[in-house]
């Protein structure tokens, strides 16, 4: 007896040490953007261009730099003024999007929770699809709307969309479902309207659900590449995420600090908010 | 009067709601129709279904069709199945378990272009796994560009998705009452049990709409593929979406709104049978 349950127990240690290697090999490519980050831009152009490599050569990828510099950072910062005005061209384009998918996710979900009409689930239906689309089905919709008001070379063909885009209507929605019938009918019963009990029950409630919203569309929105290429031509108006897309091709000096500057206040958003994430998007399933 | 406005609060917003979205998605989707049955946007000449037709003949729509149903047959269940293992691991870790879940969950917030470098280095000619392959006497090729480039994909879209599954179902999993398994020991029930009659009939809500959601994730994979490949990859990578993005690029909108009515048709027969199926099973499971 105890011979087998030793054995179950070293059992147990072999399958956490794979998980813990699993763990590591995981996250190899955040480690390597991360310490790349402190080597100088010569040493990452030596280490990763591969123009003038035999077929035997390799590239070069350090897991701890030689020399620790905080050069890329600098030329990112304080050489030019272009990066951190391309951060903040990201910034005018994600927190409106974010903003109004919560305003506007959040009151259609109560309102699909509270009414009933015929064919409300016909109109759900159609939400799920079109959420379900990939990006390149909307291009022409979104190209033709762009275009009937006028705003192609504008955030605005980029944001509005991205209000309304049915994802957050969809979770927050199922989110109402779980919440118990009585808390609302309590309300109604005190004398509350139908505001009062969105922001005083309703709201409250799915408070988990509005934050995993907003980190999806957060993550969604930041790295946005394809929208901006099409709709801003201006290249000074590009958000950063575009810069480092392009950035593959040319100057990889830069690329690494650009990606952990990129990164850092998703990150920083992912840190605080991963208990709403993990208790907000998992919802009590598809209950039709 | 104050009341009567409260009293149609919810209209207000169903039909705010209703209004952008037809706006700026239904509407907009259905005009395009009209470029679908035209032989080109400046033309104008009606051609019946004649873009479909020629669509269904193009070997290069045909090969992103097939490509990228290959990939989600492939990489969906395959996401579904390991990250349901790993929030299974991380829920039996009982300390640090936030930070474990938090390393999984990185990859979301990493910028495409950051993973589409790194990977495009790791499977690159003069890459990082080839260097490795070499001590062995393996001859390096380019991954991507090899038979195996479905096989990358699916391993870069694996590793930034599994954190979004692994997040729903670890509260899936904490919604299931401890007594239950509690229950089970008592009984005598082995692990395997535990997951099958316990774990996986209680998930079932969680794993449809994770189904649901690593399938609209499975789409967006094709922003690392072309940051890495650009707009013409090698055969064996090229998805509907490479096709899509061309047709825009070219101007060509006929075949591209062509193309975007057969993937949305597609969804739809996907869809029904998913929720389908999902009644037919709650039906089964009794709250």
């Amino acid at each position: 007896m105890k011979n087998r349950f030793q054995i179950a127990h070293v059992k147990e240690k072999i399958g956490y040490v794979l998980f813990f290697l699993i763990v590591i090999l995981y996250m190899m490519p955040l480690v390597i953007t991360f310490t790349n980050s402190f080597m100088s831009s010569k040493a990452v152009e030596a280490n990763y261009s591969t123009g003038n490599l035999r077929e035997d050569q390799y590239i070069e990828m350090e897991i701890v730099p030689e020399k620790v510099t905080l050069s890329q950072y600098a030329a990112l910062l304080f050489d030019s003024p272009v990066y951190l005005h391309m951060f903040w061209n990201s910034v005018k384009i994600v927190l409106p999007v974010v903003l109004g998918q919560i305003l506007v996710s959040a009151s259609a979900a109560y309102a699909f929770t509270i009414l009933k009409f015929r064919g409300k689930e016909v109109v759900f239906f159609l939400y799920i699809i079109v959420m379900l689309l990939p990006l390149q089905v909307a291009l022409v919709p979104n190209y033709i709307v762009a275009d009937w008001l006028n705003i192609t070379d504008s955030y605005l063909a980029i944001i509005l969309p991205g209000i309304f885009h049915p994802l957050g209507v969809f979770l927050l929605r199922q989110f109402m479902k779980s919440m118990p019938d009585a808390y609302i009918e309590a309300a109604k019963v005190d004398g509350a309207g139908y505001g009062r009990i969105f922001i005083w029950v309703v709201l409250p409630m799915i408070k988990h659900g509005i934050a995993a919203v907003a980190m999806l569309t957060l993550l969604d929105y930041w790295n946005l590449v394809d929208q901006a290429v099409i709709f801003i031509q201006n290249s000074e108006a590009q958000p950063l995420s575009i810069f480092l897309a392009q950035i593959n091709s040319g100057e990889l000096g830069m690329s690494f600090a650009g990606s952990c500057f990129y990164a850092f206040p998703v990150l920083l958003a992912l840190l605080y908010g991963q208990d709403y994430l993990k208790n907000g998007i998992a919802i009590t399933g598809l209950k039709g | 009067m104050r009341k009567k406005w409260a009293l149609n609060l919810p209209w207000i917003m169903m039909i705010a709601s209703l209004l952008g979205f037809s706006f700026f998605y239904l509407v907009p989707f259905f005009v395009s129709f009209l470029y679908s049955i035209v032989d080109n946007p400046i033309n104008r000449e009606f051609c019946g279904l004649s873009n479909y037709k020629q669509l269904l003949q193009n070997s290069y729509f045909m090969r992103g069709l097939k490509n990228t149903a290959l990939f989600m047959a492939v990489s969906v269940p395959l996401n579904m199945v390991l990250s349901l293992g790993v929030a299974l691991v991380i829920r039996n870790i009982k300390s640090y378990s936030n930070y474990f879940s938090l390393i999984f969950l990185i990859p979301l917030a990493t910028p495409s272009a950051t993973s589409a470098f790194f990977w495009q280095n790791f499977f690159g000619l003069h890459g990082v796994l080839n260097k490795y392959l070499s001590v062995f006497h393996v001859d390096g090729i380019d991954w991507l560009n090899s038979k195996y480039g479905m096989l990358v994909m699916v391993i870069i879209f694996i590793w930034k998705n599994i954190g979004y599954n692994m997040a729903l179902f670890l509260s899936g999993l904490s919604s299931i009452p401890e007594e239950y398994y509690e229950c089970a020991d008592v009984e005598g029930a082995g692990w395997g049990w535990k997951l099958k009659h316990i774990t996986l009939v209680y998930l079932s809500p969680t794993t449809f709409l994770a189904l649901i959601m690593t399938f609209v994730n499975s789409f967006k994979v094709f922003k690392e593929i072309y940051i890495i490949t650009g707009e013409y990859p090698p055969d064996s990578l090229y998805v509907l979406q490479h096709y899509m993005n061309n047709m825009f690029l070219s101007l060509n909108y006929s075949k591209l709104v062509s193309a975007t009515y057969i993937l949305t048709a597609t969804i739809v027969l996907f869809v029904v049978c998913i929720f389908r199926a999902e009644r037919k099973f709650s039906d089964h499971l009794h709250y």
